[in-house]
């Protein structure tokens, strides 16, 4: 910082630092060279904003938001699919989505799935995730065991555990073996099992997802706190729950968040194990199987686009609510202002 | 702290075992491991399971193989079929993977480092995507796809995915790109480079590590998709993967042990790329829903 540059720093607008890496060969440098920070309309900086924001800005653009307005426009019509849409029915989709029973019945599932979800994964997901944010042994290659059933995809687990959980299968095999042979049911035909099942199938997939999410946010609470609780008398249970869970508060609102919006819009294990049409029978259809039934597979593409504009505002609506009243605490709507 | 804790001899008998292992720990192995095995129990059912023959699945449906074949999985590679759909979904992950990374990174850099007045707009629309997984625009998407004639074509399933991947890919990169100090942009400038050249020679080898993220997360994402492609490849040439599977399941549906020897082949990559990346992957993962 001790070369030429000095003297003139009062119309260079570098700071030292950038100065200094500069090097002292550079003279001082006219005003046209600092054209990042123009005041005036800066051609240049528009010219480069478009080029590389512009791609992305178009994809996104036409890919995600714009089929929501094309499913709200057609969800007007009863339409086959083919030509443009002609017969106009104003609310008529809408109406008999709200009086369909199936739908209702798909609601009702997506409902029980929200919840159970939220019940099965959560308190076992904190468990777990305290357990192994102690100091034990091979913790690393526990953390990438747990993290395979996130990892492969629904087809393989849907594949996998619809053989397993066949009434021949490898899992009511395995209970007559142990002696529990009452327990050897009808995983995914009868309809007041097959819900169950599917709650399985999806905690199994997902627990271990919830539990690297709150493992990460216990690394991040400083060990100070629960050590000073400690040397103030403190049990461990004590320190869990007035030290640790408060403070995974934020991580745990989150977690709950994909959690509701994943089980809102559940469609592939679903459809893969009960297939097309066998879902609402066991009673394990939900709206986007409904969705896709009642829609493309019956070639009612107006309707299918109505059920679509449904199952988006209902979302919507779910996700604007948990960030107005839950999120915002925490956030202070990271996940829609950005600015930090 | 633990210096502070052993000097004083008679508190220290009783300070000792609150931090360190304040938990039978003969339990929390039990329960770790337990917790494994229930993870990765049904996975190994279906690899050990392809190297049984359909005779000892039907005998003793949760037995171990006697004697291994591998008859299954022979069978698998040495079919076109399977390769078919293993290069699909290659093509398919590659070019979803390099135009999320070069759009993202883009946009990304435009987001972090450009003053303007539509910046948080247009930070808010890409992360409000995040809210909306593809379900809710499969229908619209797929009469969209067909008007463009993108039917039965890796295009038709690499443009959404690509769109549908950037608010995570934005949600990562930004931090990254904002973290690279201003000093050096200031340099790079003195030095005669615009933000272009700045952007080609410092920002995309800098921010490395957050495009290895990114992009495994693409690319597995890719691998895994199923609702997409089924709705866009009708013809059985141009399957991926979890489309093969879902295909030879059913249609080999007595041929238990071919199935399993299938659908363990098909999540070789995924499981490769994340067992090298894991870090990263979980990384980026947790950084992205922690905003």
């Amino acid at each position: 910082m001790t070369h030429s540059l000095g003297e003139n720093s009062a119309t260079v607008t570098t700071s030292p630092e950038g100065a200094s890496v500069a090097g002292g060969g550079v003279q001082t440098p006219s005003p046209a060279r600092r054209p990042w920070r123009g005041r005036k309309f800066d051609w240049r900086k528009t010219f480069e904003i478009s080029l590389l924001s512009g791609p992305a800005i178009v994809v996104f653009l036409a890919f995600v938001i714009f089929p929501v307005f094309l499913a709200a426009y057609y969800g007007f019509f009863s339409w086959k699919g083919y030509g443009p849409p002609t017969e106009f029915v104003g609310l008529q989709n809408y109406l008999v989505i709200f009086r369909d029973s199936a739908f209702h019945e798909a609601l009702l599932h997506n409902g029980y799935i929200v919840v159970l979800s939220l019940i099965l994964q959560g308190p076992a997901a904190v468990a777990l995730a305290l357990l192994l944010n102690q100091r034990i042994r091979g913790r690393s290659i526990i953390r990438v065991l747990i993290f395979v059933p996130y990892v492969i995809s629904e087809v393989i687990v849907g594949t996998g555990w619809s053989l397993m959980l066949q009434t021949s299968g490898a899992v009511n095999d395995l209970f007559e073996k142990m002696g529990l042979g009452f327990l050897a049911v009808d995983w995914l035909s009868d309809p007041d099992i097959a819900l169950w099942s599917l709650m399985i199938i999806i905690s199994w997939k997902y627990i271990g997802f919830a539990v690297i999410l709150f493992l990460a946010g216990l690394q991040s609470i400083p060990e100070e706190l629960s050590e000073a609780a400690a040397i103030d008398g403190a049990s461990y249970w004590q320190i869990q729950r007035t030290i640790t869970l408060p403070l995974l508060g934020p991580t745990l609102r989150i977690w709950a968040f994909l959690s509701i919006i994943g089980s809102l819009q559940l469609f592939d294990l679903v459809y893969i194990i009960w297939g097309q049409y066998v879902s609402a029978t066991a009673g394990t259809s939900t709206m986007a199987t409904y969705m896709v039934l009642n829609g493309r597979l019956a070639g009612n593409f107006g309707y299918g686009n109505a059920v679509a504009v449904v199952l988006f505002v209902i979302s919507l609506v779910i996700a604007l609510v948990y960030q107005r009243y839950v999120l915002r605490r925490d956030t202070e709507g990271a996940l829609t202002e950005g600015k930090n | 702290m633990a210096t502070l804790l052993e000097a004083p001899t008679t508190a220290g008998q009783k300070l000792r075992r609150i931090p360190k292992v304040a938990w039978g720990s003969p339990m929390t192995y039990v329960i770790a491991f337990l917790f494994v095995g229930i993870c990765i129990g049904p996975v190994l059912y279906i690899i050990v399971g392809g190297f049984r023959t359909n005779a000892q699945i039907t005998v003793d449906p949760s037995g171990m193989p006697s004697p291994w074949v591998i008859d299954n999985y022979l069978s698998v590679l040495g079919s076109g079929v399977f390769w078919r759909q293993v290069a699909n979904s290659a093509v398919a992950g590659i070019l979803t993977t390099v135009g999320v990374v070069a759009l993202g990174l883009m946009v990304s850099f435009v987001l972090a480092r450009y003053d303007f007045k539509l910046n948080g707009a247009m930070y808010s629309l890409f992360a409000a995507g995040l809210m909306f997984p593809m379900t809710v625009a499969i229908t619209p998407l797929y009469i969209l796809i067909r008007d463009l004639g993108l039917m039965n074509t890796v295009g038709g399933i690499v443009l959404p995915q690509i769109a549908f991947a950037l608010p995570t890919t934005i949600i990562i990169l930004v931090p990254f790109l904002r973290a690279i100090p201003k000093e050096i942009e200031e340099a790079a400038a003195i030095d005669g480079a615009g933000r272009i050249g700045f952007f080609f020679r410092m920002v995309v080898p800098l921010s490395l590590p957050g495009v290895i993220t990114v992009g495994i997360l693409a690319f597995v994402a890719s691998w895994n998709s199923y609702m997409l492609p089924l709705f866009i490849l009708n013809d059985e040439l141009s399957y991926t993967l979890p489309l093969g599977v879902q295909a030879f399941a059913s249609q080999y549906s007595v041929d238990t042990a071919r199935v399993l020897a299938f659908t363990s082949l098909s999540m070789i990559p995924a499981l490769i790329f994340f067992s090298l990346f894991e870090r990263r992957i979980v990384g980026g993962l947790t950084g992205a829903v922690k905003g």
